[in-house]
């Protein structure tokens, strides 16, 4: 399909199910207060907006989510390419890793506040856990899965030691699955962020809450909005960013 | 004149402390300075194998080797042609033939000039800027061999490095080749399966056969190169290389 064709059929999909919602709203089919169309939410952006809530709230989730994205992903990087260089650690982590990584992240809540408070820490290490396993098993096969051929002619051409293999081969022959398991924690990171807030922590998640309470669905699902926003625009600079570092892929 | 290459009973096996499979027992060769090697044997018999000790990717069990080249520090003694190209994706074919350069005394002018003296001389004047997946698999293998002779090695290791290329490149790669062997000096040893490609190239033509595997037949080639693409005398010597690795292939079946 020509690259023309497909953002019409993508810009199409969205502009229909808009109306649709919009038609199921206005008919009374739906009731307005249960699901508000979508033509009431500009006006209630440019109220949250002119208060400065949408800002606040917004600036507020992006420095959790932003801090838990780092802390996660360097984190979960780095053991999992560890844990995939080296047999014992491997070993070491093999039963740990199976016990600890399907506890989901909401449920480290009542941890993360007994540790820290009703905080931005609190909220930050929530959303670091899901990106943390995320990284570190996408990174971990990643490492495994480098091609031995080309780690032996790099040591046939002088490269023997550790660093020099890890700089020249690994790493580079890992990147792309490194940074994959980066762009699945990017999004993992937006789902989590609400629900680390739900419990009082300023933000986005904290305003949906409020709002719920006072049955002002239409404030909520602008924040709803407002989250695919935040994720699609920082998706978009990670594969543009992505793009770049891999251009070496056909 | 001395050896540069010379094993001493050498014996190699993989496995968990050499338990699984033996492929040397006491293999003995000996390569003198300057001379052309070719190797050949059955699939399987162990040429990529020895290309790999004497390049010190794989530790013997026992014996050893020994390499005696002059240390020059803008250069690599040995330099390998891998049977596939094994190219680095994320490198551009410059940076590829520049990978053995990095970490000997070579200015960037310098790496620079052996990038494009080595990308002319396999052909390939103006890919130096391209990813491999731009290059077909000949062109990538063409590559492979800038890549070993950018490091200017005294002993260069070449594993069927013509097999993926078609009769005429290959034809003027070998010619190439001689060309650069008769210019430098090097020592060369080179493995195929292509027996004609055996007996144009080399001074010698070593025949591995038998299990754990040995030198069983070592051919001096003495007729003059001009008169080595063909002519009763060079095809006389074909055939007996041939018969000798029937022979040595019926022998390793019968020792199995
Ligand atoms: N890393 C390894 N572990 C275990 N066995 C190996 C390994 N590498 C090679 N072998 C075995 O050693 C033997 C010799 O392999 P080698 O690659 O040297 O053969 P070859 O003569 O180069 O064959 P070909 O002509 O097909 O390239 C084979 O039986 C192979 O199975
Ligand atoms: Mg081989």
């Amino acid at each position: 399909m020509k690259s023309s064709n497909r953002y019409l059929s993508s810009f199409a999909g969205l502009v229909g199910f808009l109306l649709f919602w919009e038609v199921l709203a206005r008919s009374g089919i739906m009731e307005a207060h249960l699901l508000p169309p979508p033509s009431t939410i500009p006006p209630v952006l440019i109220s949250e907006f002119k208060l400065g809530i949408w800002q606040a709230m917004a600036w507020a989730s992006l420095r959790h989510y932003s801090i838990g994205f780092f802390i996660g992903s360097i984190l979960g990087v780095t053991l999992g390419v560890s844990v995939a260089l080296s047999p014992r650690i491997e070993a070491g982590q093999a039963w740990l890793a199976r016990m600890l990584r399907p506890i989901p992240p909401l449920a480290w809540i009542p941890f993360a506040i007994i540790w820290f408070g009703i905080s931005e820490t609190a909220a930050a290490f929530i959303i670091s856990i899901g990106i943390f396993w995320i990284n570190y098993f996408t990174a971990m096969s990643a490492v495994q899965a480098v091609d031995r051929d080309l780690i032996e002619v790099a040591r046939a051409f002088g490269h023997r030691g550790f660093f020099a293999l890890l700089r020249k081969v690994i790493l580079p022959a890992a990147a792309p699955g490194i940074l994959a398991g980066l762009r699945a924690g990017l999004g993992q990171g937006w789902m989590t962020v609400v629900a680390a807030e739900l419990f009082g922590i300023e933000g986005i998640g904290q305003r949906m809450m409020e709002a719920s309470g006072l049955l002002a669905t239409d404030v909520v699902i602008l924040y709803m909005f407002s989250i695919a926003l935040l994720y699609g625009i920082s998706d978009f600079i990670f594969v543009t960013i992505q793009g770049r570092i891999l251009a070496w892929q056909r | 004149m001395a050896a540069v290459i010379e094993t001493k009973n050498l014996a190699v096996a993989f496995g968990e402390d050499g338990s699984a499979e033996t492929i040397f027992h006491h293999l003995n060769i000996s390569i003198e300075a300057g001379e052309f090697v070719t190797l050949v044997g059955v699939s399987g018999a162990g040429k990529s194998t020895l290309l790999r000790v004497i390049s010190d990717l794989i530790h013997p069990l026992e014996g050893g080797i020994e390499i005696n080249t002059p240390q020059v520090p803008s250069r690599r003694p040995i330099a390998m042609v891998f049977q596939a190209a094994n190219l680095m994706p994320w490198r551009t074919i410059g940076e590829n033939i520049q990978l053995g350069l990095e970490g000997i005394e070579v200015s960037d002018d310098e790496k620079k000039k052996r990038i494009q003296s080595t990308l002319d001389l396999v052909g390939l004047a103006d890919v130096a800027d391209r990813w491999p997946y731009q290059l077909s698999g000949g062109q990538r293998q063409r590559i492979g061999i800038a890549r070993a002779l950018a490091v200017e090695p005294d002993i260069l290791l070449m594993d069927e490095p013509f097999g993926a290329l078609d009769a005429i490149t290959r034809t003027g790669l070998q010619d190439e080749l001689l060309r650069i062997w008769a210019e430098t000096k090097k020592s060369i040893l080179f493995v195929t399966h292509d027996i004609e490609e055996a007996v144009y190239l080399g001074d010698r033509v070593l025949l591995l056969g038998g299990k754990p595997a040995e030198i069983v037949q070592d051919y001096s080639i003495t007729l003059d190169r001009s008169k080595r693409r063909e002519g009763q005398e060079f095809l006389q010597q074909v055939e007996m290389v041939k018969t000798g690795l029937h022979e040595a292939i019926a022998m390793t079946n019968s020792g199995k």
